[in-house]
């Protein structure tokens, strides 16, 4: 048996760079970031209010968004999930939990950490805030939040079905 | 307007974790070699050759249905690549199946495939994207929270997810290709697995597989001269909607809903769960059971999980669901659609050996992908429409 | 002959550039509204929606999952994607409407080809075991095939030159291209290789892109536009990707392709070739047996503007827009995949 015969898979990195835009309607947003500001865009087809401004685009319209609109800071959890398995990249320890929240004055939910209370006690209607990192930490992104925490106010029915964003 | 059209034969590797035994031309063969030998064809017969897979990052070869031409054979044929995320499996048997439909060819060979122990799997589900906020943890993290919706709505006892993943690995010990074979699962083991992303536990959510699915369709004049059983494509429907917009329904989404509507109404079918002996669903996560039971048709709105504890949905139920042991128990992601196309039709072909349902004349595949947002569907059967 | 009779109505391209900082959805969402807008049909009324592009390219896996923010999919719509240039969605469409199951069909695409190092990344279309660990470069590949071309007396270097010089020219009559010069090919020669036998001009300018088009079938094409570009015939082959395992010298997939979508069988006023590279272009007019009547890239082709994934639906853009303007009546449209011409997709259009 020649050396050869025991080859049986190569390990190939492949590393590859470009360059990612944000485009050009996310730039209120993302300079409300850098100034603690939380801002969503308005559509002027339907008059939702998006945040994040998801590529600047209204799904149902189809229409670039509009108007900035500022959202939050407080919000509600839609929906949650209490994450326990660890991945490539992750940053934050477990367990942890993941929520839906919709921001006072948005029309849709975001993603984000909630912290700073037993992940048994999180639950669908729950008022929130943010947490924002020390000010030198900022860039242009969600992360300078760096979690929501609960505010103390009694839970919030929207009238949204479960599980509807 | 269009031909009718038939599976004529059907191929599947061995799902594994890793196939290091193979190269990825290598188990793209295994299914497609099987698949031509139960059509009793050889690849010289084969017209044209559509592929689907889900995101190249997963094996870190761009677009390689070009480079996978010498081993299809395929020097001077057609071939054509789908991707539409977790449905695509779904949707190349289709794109597969309108080639014969429209009269183009007469013979189309189709394979879906993943090799993702190639690559990192977790990784290509949730590259970060920059700008934004890195959070949920693969596809558990973005589809947990939708399932605990449809617990707080349904009211559903929070055992059924584990019942459904027992049922699910269960079954797959009746299908030699399935990747997991775990036979010693009973339900108060399940209630102890621990939770991955709450509410989803760690039974209920589905493997990281290497495998492939080849099927071999025939249009109408040369499959009613061919041996052998065949599975008539009845219907094919396909729907898509947004991943996210205010107000979306991401239970139950619409676009799932239509899909199966557009199948029934093809199809001719108006009470699916009465007229469909089998169906081969996309359940990555054990609770898509009860959620997609509704979402298609089958069950009321929430009572989807009564079905699943009442035993409907079991093998020797009055509507078996995942007879194969499903994405649950086998997930290369882009064959898994085909997975469901092909388990269909191998029920009505009568060839799912120790997993075959009695008398199945009619069973539905199914495969949805992205955020709950792509959807296809097809419906066949064992005698022509 | 096909059963139904298929024709392309409306095209909208995006000026190409380079560098674009929009996002591909924002590069998507105005041709499409345009296509709409030029036959004034209801969103509604669409019955398939296919898009071509590619993973990696954009950086990102499912990265196509964005682009159905830009069609408006609400209320659900039918809708699919290939993983490659929307010429080939186009051709999944046309084949959705052979089936009956809709008349009227809208297909784009997208490449934002200067956000990442293409010429790496389209490495990564080799053979992943013997071939794309040596990292040859898409490029170094093309003028592998020139250089055996130069060898076999197919071609001169000058005659490469005249295919740059002559884009270079009609590219200045064409908005969307993004590279155009009055050069002459004696000019050109004097210019220094880049990947010899390959000097710059020789390769497509990687450009930001996106383009939509509307098919429609029968009397339904008839009434969204005064002169539909009927397709006659539409077809497309691969051959082995194994470097030396064919003939370097010649594209039998595109000859196939040809003859199968019909294109012997009277002249051809325009010929649209995706050919990235100028040697590409002379291989391709031999495979498909152009003759000197042929007109051949009026709009300068991909070599002077190269979106990758929207590149080969430019050309029956660029195509369908001669037979709408009266300038042509019988044109040919081509794309192709993979090093060294490796697949192609030949389509033939007429005016009534």
């Amino acid at each position: 048996m020649s050396e050869a015969d025991g080859i049986m898979r190569l390990r190939q990195p492949i590393s590859v760079t470009y360059n990612w835009s944000a485009g050009p309607n996310a730039t209120s947003h993302l300079n409300g970031l850098l100034d603690g500001t939380l801002v969503g865009k308005r559509c002027p087809g339907c008059s939702l209010v998006y945040f994040p401004p998801r590529n600047g685009v209204c799904p149902k319209c189809a229409r670039i968004l509009g108007a900035d609109v500022v959202v939050g800071p407080r919000g509600t959890i839609t929906t949650f999930c209490v994450v326990n398995v660890p991945f490539l990249g992750q940053k934050i320890k477990l367990p942890y939990v993941a929520a839906q929240i919709l921001l006072d004055g948005a029309d849709i939910s975001m993603q984000h950490l909630i912290q700073e209370c037993e992940a048994s006690d999180v639950r669908i209607g729950m008022r929130v805030e943010p947490v924002w990192k020390d000010r030198s930490e900022w860039g242009p992104s969600l992360e300078n939040i760096a979690h929501f925490r609960p505010t103390g106010e009694p839970d919030r029915d929207m009238g949204v079905e479960a599980g509807a964003s | 307007m269009a031909d009718l059209c038939a599976v004529v034969g059907v191929g599947q590797t061995k799902h594994a974790s890793c196939r290091a035994d193979v190269s990825i031309a290598g188990l793209v063969r295994e299914a497609v070699d099987r698949a031509l030998a139960d059509a009793n064809i050889g690849i010289d017969d084969v017209d044209a050759i559509v592929i689907g897979k889900a995101p190249d990052p997963l094996e870190g070869v761009a677009m390689p249905e070009l480079w996978l031409a010498d081993a299809l054979a395929a020097h001077g044929k057609p071939v054509f690549r789908v991707h539409t995320a977790g449905s695509v499996g779904g949707s190349t048997a289709i794109v597969a199946a309108q080639h014969v439909m429209a009269g183009i060819h007469g013979t189309v060979l189709t394979v879906g495939f993943e090799k993702q122990s190639d690559g990192n799997a977790m990784w290509a589900l949730s590259v970060p994207i920059p700008f934004g906020m890195p959070v949920h943890a693969g596809a558990g993290g973005y589809f947990s929270p939708i399932v605990r919706g449809y617990i707080k709505r349904s009211g559903a006892p929070s055992h059924i997810g584990a019942m459904v993943a027992v049922k699910d690995r269960t079954n797959a010990c009746k299908n030699p290709y399935a990747h997991l074979h775990e036979p010693d699962w009973t339900l108060e083991k399940a209630l102890e697995s621990p939770m991955m992303w709450d509410p989803i536990r760690f039974v209920e959510t589905c493997p990281s597989s290497d495998g492939a699915m080849a099927l071999v369709i025939m249009s109408e004049e040369r499959a009613d001269k061919h041996a052998g059983p065949k599975a008539w494509v009845h219907a094919t429907a396909m729907r898509s909607e947004p991943t996210a917009f205010a107000g979306r329904e991401q239970v139950s989404p619409r676009a799932g809903e239509m899909c199966a509507e557009d199948l029934w109404r093809k199809g001719g079918i108006t009470n699916p769960a009465k007229e469909v002996d089998v169906a081969e669903i996309y359940v990555p996560f054990a609770w898509f059971e009860p959620m997609w039971l509704e979402n298609l048709g089958f069950a009321p709105r929430n009572e989807g999980w009564r079905w699943v504890e009442d035993g409907v949905t079991d093998i020797g139920g009055s509507l078996p669901i995942n007879p194969s042991g499903g994405v649950m128990s086998t997930n290369p992601i882009g064959a898994s659609g085909m997975l469901r196309f092909g388990e269909a039709a191998m029920q009505v072909m009568g060839k799912a050996g120790e997993h075959q349902i009695d008398g199945a004349r009619k069973a539905v595949g199914h495969a949805y992908g992205g955020g709950s947002q792509f959807f296809a569907m097809w419906l066949v059967s064992s005698s022509k429409p | 002959m096909p059963r139904r009779d298929v024709a392309i109505v409306a095209t909208a391209q995006r000026p190409n550039e380079v560098g674009s900082t929009l996002t591909s959805v924002e590069l998507i969402l105005p041709v499409i509204n345009d296509v709409i807008a030029k036959v004034g049909i209801e969103r509604q009324k669409i019955g398939f929606w296919c898009h071509g592009s590619c993973d990696y390219m954009s950086g990102q896996p499912f990265s196509f999952v964005a682009a159905v923010d830009a069609i408006g999919a609400w209320p659900p719509i039918v809708e699919s994607h290939v993983e490659g240039d929307g010429a080939l969605a186009l051709y999944e469409a046309w084949v959705k409407i052979q089936t009956g199951e809709c008349d009227v069909a809208l297909v784009f695409s997208n490449g934002k080809t200067t956000s990442g190092p293409i010429d790496r990344i389209l490495n990564l279309q080799a053979d992943p075991y013997v071939v794309t660990p040596l990292w040859p470069g898409f490029d170094s590949l093309a003028a592998l095939q020139a250089r055996a071309c130069l060898d076999a007396g197919v071609l001169t270097e000058a005659d490469m030159a005249e295919v740059a010089a002559r884009s270079y020219r009609d590219a200045l009559n064409n908005p969307i291209a993004y590279a155009k010069e009055n050069v002459t090919a004696e000019q050109l020669l004097a210019r220094p290789y880049t990947t010899a036998p390959l000097r710059a001009h020789d390769c497509g300018v990687p450009v930001d892109g996106a383009n939509a088009i509307i098919l429609a079938a029968g009397d339904a094409a008839r009434s969204l536009a005064e002169r539909p570009a009927w397709i006659r015939g539409i077809d497309h082959r691969i051959d082995t990707q194994r470097l030396g395992a064919r003939s370097m010298t010649e594209s039998s997939s595109a000859a196939i392709a040809a003859v199968k979508a019909g294109v012997g069988d009277d002249r051809i006023d325009i010929a649209e070739l995706h050919a990235p590279y100028t040697h590409q272009e002379i291989l391709l007019r031999r495979a498909m047996n152009l003759g000197e009547g042929t007109h051949v890239n009026p709009s300068g082709g991909a070599l002077v503007s190269n979106p990758a994934m929207a590149a080969g639906l430019a050309r029956f853009a660029e195509a369908a827009e001669s037979v709408f303007s009266g300038s042509a009546d019988r044109v040919l449209a081509h794309c192709t995949s993979g090093p060294m011409l490796q697949q192609n997709l030949v389509c033939v259009m007429e005016g009534e």
